[in-house]
């Protein structure tokens, strides 16, 4: 029993697991086509996790598995939010995928996995288990996209992330490798002290910084290393493009912090001056090519390289806020994600995408409600006040006046200056077109009342933003100051 | 009093929840429950704002109805409500021009109407958080958030060419508001952690500081008024705007800008606008004498009228620029009488818009032969328009040129020409379009105004008369806050 008690940080990760398997069996004794006993096993093992994880908080740090294991305030957090992003993904998508037949036992399973995988990422203070997280993530995403076997252009979709996801990999290990060389250590704590006592090789450690940095920027996406992107977001049926898209932005946050923040704080000088560079070629590159898009979900996908441009923005600062008001950003930008790509799957239905930027036109006649509430998250993506979005490039920019980089709040202001155009753009077409067709568009409950509380949290978190941002700062101080 | 000390809040809350119930009623089978509710929360809105004209004590320059609570403590963001002479006029200005502008709008527009009242409403309570806000950041959101639901009126309910104007207007005001946001964000950390207004304005900055912060107040406040290089967004967007959209960016959001330099630019950096000032001066002048020229040849009215807004506009940021009293509380009249004259002109031009369809000049003429009152009234306007003596155009205009007489005399002299290019575009087009013979059949056919509008015009001419015959409510009221300010203006901050 002694042994089982001292495992509880990982309770939830463990229960996930043991459930995953439970559905796994379950799945093929139940019949139906609809999956409905699934699918409720799978949003109660969800539920579950949560307890679990608020059940098993504590203060403090609590390292596991001989230091490949660590349990704070910051992981918990994190957790919850990806537990609840994967719900609502879930409810999004389910007539989505029902209508094309993809609402499958083994689909629900891999989003499990990869839930597993990010839960790992987000907990994990050693090499070994940061990469073992990220693959278990990433095998379980490249299966979800390949899912769709006879669309062309989900296979492609799905081979092109495998294969640059397996190189962005490769480049993550060789780094790793190079800094175990030179520092003698996996593990982030005492990578982090040995670089702080000295190292002999610099040349390696900061050789090995180089490569670890782009291998977190592939699976950030951020430019030069952003290629896979437009065409996975693209190719991918609009359900795993939400998937890609939201929980597992929280768990490269968390990846980036473990590694940049807990183990190499120490080159600081060094990885903030890169990721300077992949921010502002971010922000530009993704928010000037999102403009020439006419897919809507592509232009998600520049989107989203801009909005991890202005994330990184936040962590190169290198201070405590700097880090707190990027954890907000990207639970802010994971928000507005899941909204986004909720609605496309909601205006979609048989045979029809709804992922052209002209399926959105006079939607304002056609329903009032749901155009009202895309207003509200393209603003918040634009970055207008009162939606919560502004509060996150509000902080993110005040952490880096703070910390002197007045050049680079400069630009970031201007590139999502350029952003707002296209954004805007959507809400032209809701609101100043005729609609193309008057069909009805036929919604399940549970996901309108979703949309709505996606919408509205928006602007609500938005009008009194305060708590979430209090949240995020308290677990980052607490993760980093009680090392 | 009833209301206690919430009355600012009630004043900025009070249209939006109008607005949002307005929403409620749903699509336009319900467009007369839409107006009848967008009257009654228009009319409250304006009559809480009365006890703000009457409890308010002329005495101090200190901010009155004073609220405060926290909001984002861990910025250190407060919901900091107050005001000053300068900015209550403008919050009874505002409130005053909503439920005009739900009776102008009241049978033009059929379709989308709850959509259409309940921007105006909420665009309403966010301008008179605009003016009341204390805290930099809670003035950013409103500043930002009205802008909105203007590009919503703009691009459902303008003219042809709406979807090009409304945008480049956002675009336009959004450049300015992100460098304004990052002064704030600047001032914020220099301040050691406060977004209040008022701590800016007794904080001493070094001077290369003080001029970028200026600069990056002026990129956003001069795109508001707006001043000369950055005019261009304002023609569009007026003349492609729908009536009450119109009167509104004229009235108020035209104000808004010019209250932004008096509020942040001036007092935060003194010294930057004491050594730019030759500047904005240039600027001014640039905008009374060459945008008068170009209004003298627009061939649309309201192009016309939107030339007119901006050289009169250049008035204003005159008045501030040459730092005496003549010259601000000049300047702060015309605002106000601004907003009268402007709404007025502009609703005269939708009434014929309402009914023949064109803006253009030429499709008009002879319009007094079928219209007589509504010449009379549009006659009223248009004199106000140019400064005549007895309406409230001159009050403001006349203090602006005492002032700059003061500072230079080639200031007033060029600034006095205005009295003469106003008059003749004004009054060119007043001729060209209400005198003559009857011109084409749509003159013809036209009818005289009927009781709606004519409560409108009655109002605004009560209103343009009332200022131009006694100032004095006002310039009470604005006298103690514009003597501290110079005070305030004339000490160095480095």
């Amino acid at each position: 029993m002694s042994f089982l008690s001292t495992l509880f940080p990982a309770y939830a990760e463990i229960f996930l697991l043991v459930m995953v398997s439970v559905i796994l069996i379950a799945d093929l004794f139940t019949s139906g086509k609809n999956k409905t006993i699934t699918y409720l096993l799978v949003q109660l093992t969800l539920l579950g996790c949560s307890l679990i994880t608020v059940a098993t908080h504590q203060s403090g740090i609590a390292h596991l598995f001989h230091n490949m294991f660590v349990d704070d305030l910051m992981s918990d957090v994190l957790k919850l939010l990806s537990y609840m992003a994967v719900s609502m993904m879930l409810v999004y998508s389910r007539s989505y995928l029902l209508a094309r037949g993809l609402f499958s036992g083994e689909f629900l399973a891999l989003v499990l996995f990869s839930l597993l995988g990010m839960m790992v990422m987000i907990s994990a203070s050693h090499f070994i288990s940061l990469y073992m997280g990220l693959e278990l993530l990433s095998l379980s995403l490249y299966a979800i996209v390949a899912l769709q076997r006879d669309s062309a252009t989900a296979t492609e979709a799905a081979m092109k992330y495998f294969i640059l996801g397996a190189l962005a990999s490769g480049l993550l290990l060789y780094g790793m490798s190079m800094l175990y060389g030179a520092t003698g250590s996996l593990n982030v704590n005492e990578i982090s002290s040995a670089i702080t006592n000295g190292v002999d090789n610099k040349a390696l450690l900061v050789f090995g910084l180089v490569f670890v940095v782009a291998g977190l920027a592939f699976k950030l996406g951020a430019v030069p290393f952003h290629m896979w992107v437009p065409d996975v977001y693209h190719g991918a049926p609009t359900a795993m493009t939400m998937l890609i898209g939201t929980a597992p932005k929280l768990a490269a946050f968390a990846f980036v912090m473990r590694i940049l923040v807990e183990g190499l704080q120490p080159l600081m000088v060094h990885w903030s001056g890169m990721l300077a560079i992949l921010a502002v070629l971010s922000m530009a590159l993704g928010n000037i090519s999102a403009i020439a898009q006419i897919n809507i979900k592509r232009m998600f996908a520049y989107s989203t390289i801009a909005h991890m441009g202005f994330l990184l923005v936040g962590i190169l600062s290198g201070t405590i806020e700097g880090y707190g008001s990027a954890m907000f950003y990207a639970v802010v930008y994971v928000m507005m994600s899941l909204g986004g790509f909720g609605m496309i799957m909601l205006m979609s239905r048989e045979g029809f995408e709804a992922d052209k930027l002209d399926d959105f036109k006079g939607l304002n006649q056609r329903s009032p409600w749901l155009a009202f509430m895309m207003l509200l998250l393209m603003f918040s993506m634009a970055g207008i006040p009162p939606t919560v979005g502004f509060y996150a490039k509000f902080s993110v920019l005040n952490a880096a006046v703070q910390a002197g980089h007045l050049p680079l709040v400069i630009m970031a202001v201007l590139f999502s200056l350029i952003g707002a155009f296209y954004y805007l753009r959507i809400i032209k077409l809701m609101y100043f077109d005729a609609p193309e067709s008057h069909e009805r568009i036929y919604i399940q409950p549970d996901s309108s009342l979703l949309i709505s509380i996606n919408g509205l949290g928006v602007l609500a978190l938005g009008i009194l933003p305060g708590n979430l941002m209090s949240i995020c700062a308290v677990s980052i101080q607490q993760s980093l100051l009680l090392q | 009093m009833i209301f206690g000390f919430h009355l600012l809040s009630i004043a900025i809350w009070l249209p939006i929840f109008f607005g949002v119930l307005v929403l409620a009623t749903g699509n336009d089978r319900n467009a007369n429950l839409a107006r009848s509710i967008a009257l009654l929360g228009a009319v409250l809105g304006f009559l809480v704002t009365i006890p703000l004209f009457t409890g308010f004590d002329k005495m101090t320059s200190a901010m009155q109805f004073v609220e405060m609570r926290q909001w984002i403590p861990r910025f250190n963001i407060h919901y900091h409500l107050g005001v000053d002479g300068i900015s209550v006029l403008f919050i009874l200005l505002n409130s005053f021009f909503t439920p005009l502008v739900v009776i102008a709008g009241w049978k033009v527009i059929e379709k989308r109407v709850a959509q259409y009242m309940a921007a105006f409403l909420i665009m309403s309570g966010l301008v008179n958080g605009v003016f009341a806000s204390l805290d930099a950041v809670l003035f950013y959101v409103f500043w930002e958030a009205m802008l909105i639901p203007m590009f919503v009126i703009i691009g459902v309910w303008g003219g042809p060419n709406r979807v090009y104007a409304a945008i480049k207007f956002f675009l336009y005001t959004l450049l300015g508001s992100l460098l304004m946001l990052v002064a704030l964000l600047y001032l914020y950390n220099k301040s050691g952690g406060s977004f209040e207004i008022l701590d800016y304005h007794s904080m001493s900055i070094p001077m290369t500081a003080q001029i970028l912060v200026f600069i990056a107040f002026f990129m956003a406040f001069s795109v508001k008024v707006p001043m000369f290089p950055v005019h261009t967004w304002l023609p569009d967007a007026h003349v492609e705007a729908p009536t009450g959209g119109s009167v509104v960016l004229a009235a108020i959001m035209l104000k808004v800008g010019a209250y932004g330099f008096v509020r942040f630019s001036m007092p935060i950096a003194p010294d930057a606008s004491h050594s730019l000032s030759g500047v904005m001066i240039t600027l001014s002048l640039i905008a009374v004498v060459y945008i008068g020229l170009v209004a003298l040849t627009q061939s649309d009215m309201k192009k016309l009228v939107a030339y007119s807004s901006i050289s009169h506009m250049g008035f204003v940021t005159l008045g501030f620029f040459i730092f005496n009293a003549y010259g601000m509380e000049g300047a702060l009249l015309q605002m106000i009488s601004h907003g009268f004259i402007a709404g007025a002109m502009f609703l005269c031009i939708g009434v014929l818009y309402d009914r023949v369809h064109s803006r253009q000049i030429v499709d008009y003429g002879g319009v007094a032969n079928k219209m007589p009152v509504f010449a009379a009234f549009f006659m009223l306007f248009a004199m106000a328009n140019s400064g005549l003596p007895g309406t409230s155009g001159f009050v403001g205009e006349f203090l602006v040129i005492m002032g700059a007489v003061k500072a230079n005399f080639w200031y007033a002299f060029l600034a006095a020409s205005t009295l003469v290019f106003g008059a003749a575009y004004t009054l060119w087009m007043y001729k060209r379009v209400i005198f003559g013979p009857v011109a084409n059949e749509h003159v013809a056919h036209l009818q005289d105004i009927g009781g709606r509008e004519k409560l409108i015009f009655i109002i605004l001419a009560a209103c343009v008369l009332g200022v131009g015959m006694y100032p004095l409510p006002f310039s009470e009221i604005l006298h103690t806050s514009v003597n501290d300010l110079l005070v305030h203006l004339a000490r160095s901050k480095l």
